[in-house]
């Protein structure tokens, strides 16, 4: 199972602060919008991930599990 | 009942359309014949039809391809009284082809509609159209009231009139529209084939689409599959615009090399810069790239571009790709549903740049700018309107890289000085059968 | 059973509890406010980002939860003015200072509101949630008049000042959100900068004649077996 970011782009409002929680995986465009990296979430990272997740004001951001092939 | 003779060679879905008005319910039914009958036992037939569409490997005629009887199986399965919606919004300016049957072939539409209502088992049919479209409303309205009660015990079939605009005709948009929200895409929980309309399974096809529906039924898959490729069989429909004799509609089968399509177009009125393929949201290809391109999404796809909605644009050697592009940029730009911020902000970026680098007051490093926003407007929004005009962008700055940095250095050449060619939505269209 | 710490002549510990964390409360909810505006505002520095602002704003309003569950339950305990746990959830019906302690009550479960809702806010969805947010303006300057009316410090030096700080706080955190273009429109922002000044402005007014006039205890509900006997006071 790995797990990876989905952003909900309606309701994302550019707060920023998934990229401040997990800069490994999430940096900002020029307007504050995040550029999520698709390379899987390690699981030192999923504590930061899922605070990300539940940092987002807006409820943008998601986790998306999908089933390895 | 009677049966027809299926057509042997193209034109198939236009045979026999009227040079003015809709064709007649008795016309259309001694050119095609009638339907086979929907039988009793519904749940075979509806299966029957849907095999004898996974045969005839059609996909959808509304810009994704998607292979149709996969679609109609998803809705079929799901939980509900299923809803179909006939989608003939056409949102795309330089496409007139659903315009067209709606206004000339209703029946084939409502043929189709209602076949894929049957193999669904919904119980209402709705037909989107958009509210300028007076002539078409018209004429499809007029078409049901022909054939009210022509087939007993078949769902009621409406039309509805949805705003202008680029992305209304997107499927998550339409629905949305039709649940009585704005016409723009949502960020959807459940997939439409699960929850649509009024929260239930709902198969959207493209009005296209249909019509080839109401012909597999009558003649069956392997006649469908006697024209166009393996992959891609059959025929389609293809609005071909700019520099021809007489630009308009035409039915193809896929594979026809772009050549060909001018030639029955009446030929190109002067040499030939590029071609657009897919329209606003599709990709250039230059001139002699495009004449030897067959027109089948494999062979599109090969040179990096996507048929889209089927349009074929042919820009001239006369005209200004820049003013064109720059024009077409921001028209993109202004038909974002403005709930997106990569959307918003990419695409107004791109016009903005695109139109300094047209009149010369462009910085250094503008094209890499450009090509950067185009990236980083791809998949980051509800709905992919940023990722065609991303598409769009950076396919002119690799067909027209000469032009772009001629104009960032010179300014304006003579050809910005012309009317901009590519359609904007007002313009009345034109058709004609191959 | 009589709480280890009552007194049958005064005020017991429990009623210095009561009004030491009510006090704690109203600065712990008015650094809330003021913490929610700049997190809306989105400030951030190097040292602050978004995210701990964020947090930070979560975290105070929490304390003053806690704060207000303590002041709740030791006015409960206490036995010199009776007030059973009840009249801190529904308003208004108790037998101390009804009015003013039911104010109390009615900021209480707004705030209760506010917390429970961001707290569900994932199962509620974003727009529920930021709606109900939005009463916690209406939450404190209700809590500010249940403190200036039920508080038997009102009087004293440290407490104005503290009050005065307060309102000013608040007054300064509305003016920046008003400033910064919210409420959309702009004849609500006119309005809710209005309402902000008038509720400043008129309590100060309030003030001399209200809890700092003589007599207040009585004029404000207190059972009379409560009010300390009439002293004489000497004439100017």
């Amino acid at each position: 199972m790995t797990s990876h970011l989905r952003v909900n782009w309606i309701a994302c409002e550019a707060h920023g602060m998934c990229a401040e929680l997990l800069p490994e995986r999430i940096t900002l465009d020029e307007w504050g919008y995040p550029i999520i990296d698709e390379r899987p979430i390690s699981p030192e990272l999923e504590p930061h991930a899922r605070r990300a997740v539940e940092a987002c004001p807006t409820l943008a951001l998601a986790r998306a599990h999908t089933r390895q092939r | 009942m009677s049966v027809s003779a299926p057509p042997t060679t193209l034109p198939r879905l236009l045979v026999g359309m009227p040079a003015r008005g809709a064709m007649t319910l008795e016309h259309h039914l001694e050119i095609h014949g009638d339907l086979p009958p929907f039988a009793r036992r519904r749940r075979d037939s509806a299966l029957a039809l849907i095999n004898e569409l996974e045969r005839s490997g059609l996909r959808g005629r509304g810009g994704a391809a998607f292979p149709t009887a996969t679609k109609m199986t998803a809705v079929a399965v799901a939980r509900g009284r299923a809803i179909v919606v006939a989608n003939g919004c056409e949102g795309e300016p330089a496409s007139f082809k659903d315009r067209l049957l709606l206004e000339r072939l209703p029946h084939l539409i409502i043929d189709g509609a209602l076949l894929a209502a049957h193999a669904v088992d919904a119980s209402e049919v709705l037909i989107a159209i958009d509210e300028h479209a007076t002539r078409a409303v018209r004429a499809t309205d007029k078409a049901l009231r022909e054939r009210t009660d022509l087939y007993r015990g078949t769902p009621p079939v409406r039309i509805i009139t949805t705003p202008s605009g680029y992305v209304s005709g997107q499927e998550a948009a339409a629905v949305n529209f039709l649940n009585g929200g704005a016409a723009k895409p949502t960020a959807a929980s459940a997939p439409i084939f699960e929850r649509g309309v009024k929260g239930r399974p709902t198969l959207v096809n493209n009005v296209e689409t249909l019509a080839h529906i109401a012909l597999i039924a009558r003649y069956g898959a392997i006649w469908f599959r006697e024209l166009g490729t393996d992959t891609e069989p059959g025929s389609t429909l293809v609005t071909l615009g700019g520099a021809v004799v007489y630009p308009g509609v035409l039915e193809i089968e896929t594979g026809t090399p772009i050549a060909s399509l001018v030639h029955a177009a009446g030929g190109a009125t002067e040499a030939l810069r590029a071609f657009l393929l897919g329209g606003y949201a599709g990709t250039w290809v230059s001139g002699d790239v495009g004449y030897q391109l067959p027109l089948s999404r494999d062979r599109v796809s090969d040179v990096g571009a996507s048929l889209g909605a089927g349009v074929v644009f042919a820009l001239p050697n006369s005209a200004c790709p820049v003013s064109e592009v720059a024009f077409a940029a921001r028209w993109l730009s202004t038909q974002s549903a403005g709930q997106c911020g990569p959307c918003v902000h990419g695409l107004d970026a791109i016009a903005t740049a695109i139109d300094q680098m047209r009149v010369g007051t462009g910085t250094d490093g503008a094209l890499q700018r450009i090509r950067r926003w185009a990236s980083l407007s791809s998949a980051r929004g509800a709905c992919a309107h940023p990722d065609g005009a991303a598409r769009f962008i950076a396919s002119a700055t690799e067909v027209f890289a000469n032009e772009l940095a001629d104009h960032a250095c010179r300014g304006p050449c003579t050809g910005c000085l012309q009317p901009h060619l590519l359609p904007t939505p007002v313009a009345p269209p034109t058709q004609r059968a191959a | 059973m009589s709480p280890p710490l009552a007194s049958t002549v005064g005020p017991s510990a429990y009623w210095y509890m009561t009004r030491a964390t009510g006090t704690t409360a109203l600065i712990l909810l008015t650094l809330s406010v003021v913490l929610g505006v700049i997190d809306v505002e989105r400030y951030t520095t190097t040292r602050m980002p978004r995210f701990v602002i964020d947090g930070v704003h979560r975290t105070v309003s929490l304390l003053a939860v806690t704060f207000l569950v303590v002041h709740i339950v030791t006015a409960a305990l206490d036995s010199f003015a009776s007030i059973p746990l009840i009249d801190a959830i529904v308003p208004f019906v108790g037998s101390y200072r009804p009015f003013w302690l039911g104010l109390g009550a009615a900021s209480f479960d707004l705030v209760l509101a506010v917390v429970i809702t961001s707290l569900a806010r994932r199962r509620l969805g974003y727009r529920t949630w930021r709606f109900t947010h939005w009463l916690a303006y209406a939450s404190w300057p209700i809590a500010l008049l249940h403190g200036l009316g039920t508080g038997s410090d009102i009087k004293s030096t440290w407490m104005i000042a503290i009050s005065g700080f307060c309102v000013a706080a608040v007054l300064l955190a509305v003016c920046i959100r008003v400033a910064s273009g919210w409420p959309g429109r702009a004849g609500l922002r006119s309005v809710a900068l209005g309402l902000a000044v008038c509720f400043a402005g008129g309590t100060a007014l309030w003030l001399p004649s209200g809890p700092f006039a003589a007599g207040w205890a009585r004029r404000s509900g207190t059972p009379t077996s409560l009010l300390r006997p009439a002293t004489i006071r000497s004439a100017r």
